[in-house]
């Protein structure tokens, strides 16, 4: 180990006191690693971002198992195709919903407690010891709920429905369900794309303002960060109702959680999409001006955040 | 090119001065003390020095300045706060891991030696550790980089002696050589002296006192005086006098050492006793202004 050879000490004459004194120049870490090791910082600290979703993966996964046994001593042989055909369509839906709204929630959650937390446990003191820029962190951040959380979640609802059609085959199988004809109308590969179209379109890029802003207030509040994030929220909706005696801020709320123009793919019955979006479809959003306002609202939000963790050691 | 450069620098939090006016230049190789009672603005200076902290006036830390590139300024700065900071999730092989992925200048078989020889597990959590193992396992990491300045604020606050004692020892043995920088903050005074080559006195936002220790050794004295000489001792104008088991102890400044010898026992003064003596008499602060 040549580890502590390097630490001799060197001969003074070669060290000339004062001045840069030579040194091996060092490849500097590249942004992308950088960006890298703050995810996996992110990772290690917020486990409980792929944990939870896994528990409630394997919650689904248990009640459609005890769902198929159910079946399997129900349905007579040579049943009507239409009974499981219903019940396995809702039970997928159920599955992507179901992990859909855990994503939000986490997201939501680690929003709150991103740059809070580093500066409750004091941490954000070593964190700012180490050559990673403020910028980096807060982008890498900004990251999870946009683009980490969402590729968890949908890479959850692939191997969620993929092992339930797998269990539902075996089971029905036996049955002499007719799985073929079932599979003609239920394409899983159509409604991943329309999965992943619209996790990434509604609930990542078109909800970009909301975690920036999130990732805003925990970074300014000093404790309360879910109250402080509402309050001037709810402080410009009462304002606007009491001067101009108007909902557009509201209005804009909605329409944004609903996901504007990405949510062309939304059956029109509600539920969850079923068809691949179409080129047509991703054009539409792309050229949004909504999708570019929202980006541009949210680089507000994570500017300020930046400074604000410039400034900011523990509380 | 001075490692730290600092003219005129002033910070202040709203009507408070934290920091009125401070210059210092400390070169390579040095270690540097930064001594002052509570809220004197020793933090806000070593906030300012690693970029946490915006100010007013000129400062060059190894040539940057540290408020515009504190991330540039990292891979050439290590920087312990005090032993609370490393986040307690961190588990020490992802820590290992992760100084390893963004610091260039971190060596990892460095970190694992210095890890090796004491009783801290790869697997284990900061959580699990005690007090003085997340000392060790910090000062590991950041006497892994090989850093040109390395800026110490209050290392040791909370540790029981002995792990106080270690923490310098290894500091000095293992890691000083004559191409870094040290600056350290701290109460323990008396702990410190004899790794020290500089110190620097600060009350109330300026620099009361800045000496090296052969300046220091040579311009104070303190001596134990015969009871029947104190009359005398105290016609040499001793800049303090304290009572130690019954018996006076005269600090003198610039006096003359076999002058002194005939009044006692002549020794070194602790830089503690000096820094009572000096802080503690606002009429002696004039005189050590200044450089």
């Amino acid at each position: 180990m040549s580890g502590t050879d390097s630490t001799a000490i060197p001969d003074p004459s070669s060290e000339p006191q004062g001045s840069g004194s030579p040194r091996p120049v060092t490849a500097l870490p590249s942004p992308a690693r950088l960006a890298y090791w703050s995810l996996r910082r992110e990772l290690w600290e917020n486990r409980w971002v792929y944990i939870v979703p896994l528990i409630v993966a394997g919650l689904v996964l248990l009640g459609f198992a005890f769902g198929l046994i159910k079946a399997h001593f129900s349905l007579k042989t040579g049943a009507p195709l239409r009974l499981p055909q219903a019940w396995i369509g809702e039970a997928f839906n159920f599955a992507s919903g179901v992990l859909m709204l855990t994503y939000l929630v986490i997201a939501a959650i680690y929003c709150l407690g991103a740059l809070h937390g580093e500066r409750s446990d004091r941490s954000i003191l070593f964190w700012k010891s180490l050559p990673v820029s403020d910028v980096t962190t807060v982008i890498v951040k900004a990251g999870m709920p946009i683009i980490v959380l969402p590729a968890i979640t949908f890479a959850l609802i692939v191997v969620t429905q993929a092992v339930m059609s797998l269990a539902a085959i075996v089971v029905l199988l036996g049955k002499g369900v007719d799985m073929a004809a079932m599979w003609a109308q239920m394409s899983l590969l159509a409604m991943w794309a329309a999965m992943f179209y619209h996790l990434f379109t509604v609930h990542a890029l078109y909800y970009a303002p909301f975690y920036g802003w999130l990732l805003l207030a925990s970074g300014w509040a000093r404790r309360a960060v879910f109250l402080w994030a509402g309050l001037p929220v709810v402080a410009i909706l009462i304002i606007e109702k009491l001067v101009f005696d108007s909902a557009a801020f509201a209005h804009m709320l909605l329409s944004r959680l609903e996901g504007g123009p990405a949510a062309i793919a939304f059956p029109p019955h509600g539920g969850m999409p079923m068809q691949a979006p179409t080129l047509g479809n991703v054009a539409a959003f792309l050229a949004s001006p909504g999708l570019w306002i929202g980006f541009a609202v949210c680089a507000v939000f994570l500017a300020a955040a930046v400074r604000l963790r410039r400034y900011q050691g523990p509380i | 090119m001075s490692v730290i450069d600092a003219r005129s620098l002033r910070k202040k939090y709203g009507a408070t001065v934290a920091l009125d006016g401070i210059d210092l230049r400390i070169e390579q190789g040095r270690i540097l003390g930064l001594i002052g009672p509570n809220g004197a603005g020793k933090s806000t200076a070593i906030n300012a020095i690693l970029g946490l902290t915006p100010y007013e006036g000129e400062l060059r830390v190894l040539g940057c300045d540290p408020w515009a590139a504190r991330d540039r300024l990292m891979r050439e700065v290590a920087f312990i706060a005090d032993v609370a900071v490393l986040p307690r999730w961190l588990q020490v092989s992802q820590a290992l891991d992760y100084m390893a992925g963004v610091h260039p200048r971190f060596d990892r078989a460095k970190a694992e030696s210095f890890l090796a020889r004491t009783a801290i597990g790869r697997t284990s959590r900061v959580r699990e550790l005690s007090k003085g193992m997340v000392t060790q396992l910090h000062l590991a990491l950041v006497m892994a980089i090989d850093a040109r300045l390395l800026v110490l604020d209050e290392p040791t606050l909370g540790l029981d002696i002995l792990f106080r004692k270690q923490f310098y020892d290894s500091l000095l043995n293992d890691y000083f050589d004559h191409s870094r920088t040290i600056v350290v903050t701290t109460h323990q005074v008396e702990e410190i002296q004899n790794v020290l080559t500089d110190f620097m006195f600060i009350n109330r936002g300026r620099i009361v006192l800045t000496s090296t220790m052969e300046e220091f050794e040579s311009r104070y004295a303190e001596v134990t005086v015969h009871p029947d000489r104190l009359t005398a001792a105290r016609a040499l104008k001793p800049i303090h006098e304290r009572q130690v088991f019954g018996r006076s102890t005269l600090l003198f400044e610039h006096a003359d050492r076999p002058q002194l010898q005939e009044l006692g026992e002549v020794r070194t003064p602790g830089i503690a006793d000096v820094f009572v003596a000096v802080i503690g008499n606002p009429a002696a602060a004039p005189q050590g202004m200044g450089h």
